[in-house]
């Protein structure tokens, strides 16, 4: 979700944001309602073989995983001691298949896109649901969430460049009262902007 | 059309702007003043995002403590920080909220937004990353996301201290060119020799106000005295 999009002008670029979410959903579900390991093996295969129309290299497809690698080590290991090595790989298979597919519609959507798409599913339930809104609260955090990362590299370096070295207390209380202080710019910003706060007009 | 009557401003008992009174009808006005003096305060108060503590400020007739959406319709801000209010992560988006705020077609937007960008000359920035932007162009990217709303008065906070030759020309090109009025803090003096007025602050209180060269020339030399 969070602008990892990387153009390759493949067909699978070109697919419309709702179908893949579909897909998604519709995979996730299959996933977790048949317990068969040749059924899931398959359908890992194939994700890794949609990388491949999707003109993506293995590093690519490595990196999806890298960051879930321990906890799929982990749940690997638990359930080899709890269960049975079959089942073991079954749930591994599972969840890096998850996983993959999930990174593989990311990597392929543009993030506005994929909330246009959300937007378009709230459809049938705006009645109770602020699409407006929720539209809004995910984009502020596609945008915000990189900008907080490099204020977190900002102000690492500050210290030391100042000879303060790794603590994560000396580290967490600025970029906290940066963000706080960010929070209050942006509220008065979408204030600045029109944005309509629920029609009350404090 | 904006007026502040025996205006103060407050921070926890601290005084930071005292007893202005004005009446702003000029087209392009700028303010200067030394850092702290209460510029952006001031500026804060034209469109409501600041309320007065003593006093009260109209634009066009309407108090901003009793109707801040209303005049905050008519008075864009440009702040002096892009990065909080650029809100969305691609720029055509970025550039699409406000005109969507103001409740226009849906279809007139895209259109909307690609002039804005050419009349800065812009264009290729249009889908960007605003993450991903340098400094002076997110400071642009800002400007115009509150220029294409077409409010009748623009504010700007120190709009051009990221910015290069290039894009400060552009800038004041652009401004010359605006129907709209304008009100710029900057610290940049020389932008505001074509100005048809200067408001010079000091601690608080409104120190100077006339013609750029002449109010230029004192806060010149009152800097150089102490
Ligand atoms: N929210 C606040 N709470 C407390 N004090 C504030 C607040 N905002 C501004 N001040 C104080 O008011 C005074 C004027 O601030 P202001 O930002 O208006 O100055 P400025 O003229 O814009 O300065 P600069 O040229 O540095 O931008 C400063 O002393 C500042 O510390
Ligand atoms: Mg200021």
């Amino acid at each position: 979700m969070l602008s990892t999009y990387q153009e390759t002008g493949s067909v699978l670029h070109g697919i419309r944001a709702g179908w893949k979410l579909l897909f998604l959903v519709v995979l996730g579900s299959a996933l977790f309602w048949f317990e068969r390991l040749d059924l899931i093996v398959v359908s890992l295969a194939c994700v890794m073989m949609l990388y491949r129309l999707a003109r993506f290299s293995l590093a690519t497809l490595w990196d999806q995983v890298r960051p879930a690698l321990l906890l799929l080590v982990i749940i690997f290991l638990a359930q080899i001691f709890l269960t049975s090595p079959e089942y073991a790989v079954l749930i591994v298979a599972r969840f890096a298949a998850l996983i993959l597919a999930a990174a593989l519609v990311t990597l392929t959507t543009p993030t506005s896109e994929m909330v246009a798409a959300i937007e378009a599913c709230l459809k049938p339930v705006r009645r109770w649901v602020p699409i407006e809104k929720v539209s809004l609260a995910l984009s502020l955090a596609i945008r915000f969430i990189p900008v907080i990362v490099s204020i977190t590299h900002e102000v690492r370096e500050a210290q030391r460049v100042r000879g303060l070295d790794r603590s994560l207390f000396a580290v967490a209380m600025p970029v906290i009262i940066r963000t706080l202080k960010m929070g209050d710019q942006i509220a008065e910003a979408l204030d600045a902007r029109s944005f309509e706060n629920s029609g009350d007009g404090k | 059309m904006i007026e502040l009557e025996n205006v103060s401003v407050r921070f926890e008992g601290r005084r930071v702007l005292q007893d202005l009174n004005l009446a702003l009808t000029e087209k392009r006005i700028g303010v200067i003043g030394l850092n702290g003096s209460g510029k952006s305060t001031f500026a804060r108060l034209l469109n409501g995002l600041q309320l007065p503590t003593e006093g009260a400020v109209t634009v066009g007739g309407m108090d901003t403590a009793k109707s801040g959406k209303d005049v905050r319709r008519q008075v864009g801000f440009v702040f002096q920080n892009p990065e909080n209010q650029i809100v969305y992560p691609i720029v055509r988006e970025d550039l699409a909220f406000g005109l969507k705020n103001l409740g226009l077609a849906k279809a007139d937007i895209p259109v909307q937004v690609e002039r804005a960008l050419e009349r800065f000359r812009l264009q290729h920035l249009i889908d960007r990353r605003t993450h991903e932007l340098s400094g002076g162009e997110k400071q642009m990217i800002a400007l115009i996301g509150v220029a294409v709303m077409n409010p009748r008065l623009i504010v700007m906070d120190e709009p051009t201290t990221l910015l290069d030759l290039r894009n400060k020309r552009r800038l004041m090109q652009a401004v010359s060119d605006m129907e709209q009025s304008v009100v710029m803090i900057t610290h940049d003096l020389d932008l505001l020799s074509a100005f048809d007025r200067v408001l010079c602050f000091h601690e608080g209180r409104l120190f100077d106000d006339g013609a750029p060269e002449a109010v230029i020339a004192r806060y010149q030399q009152v800097c150089e005295e102490c």
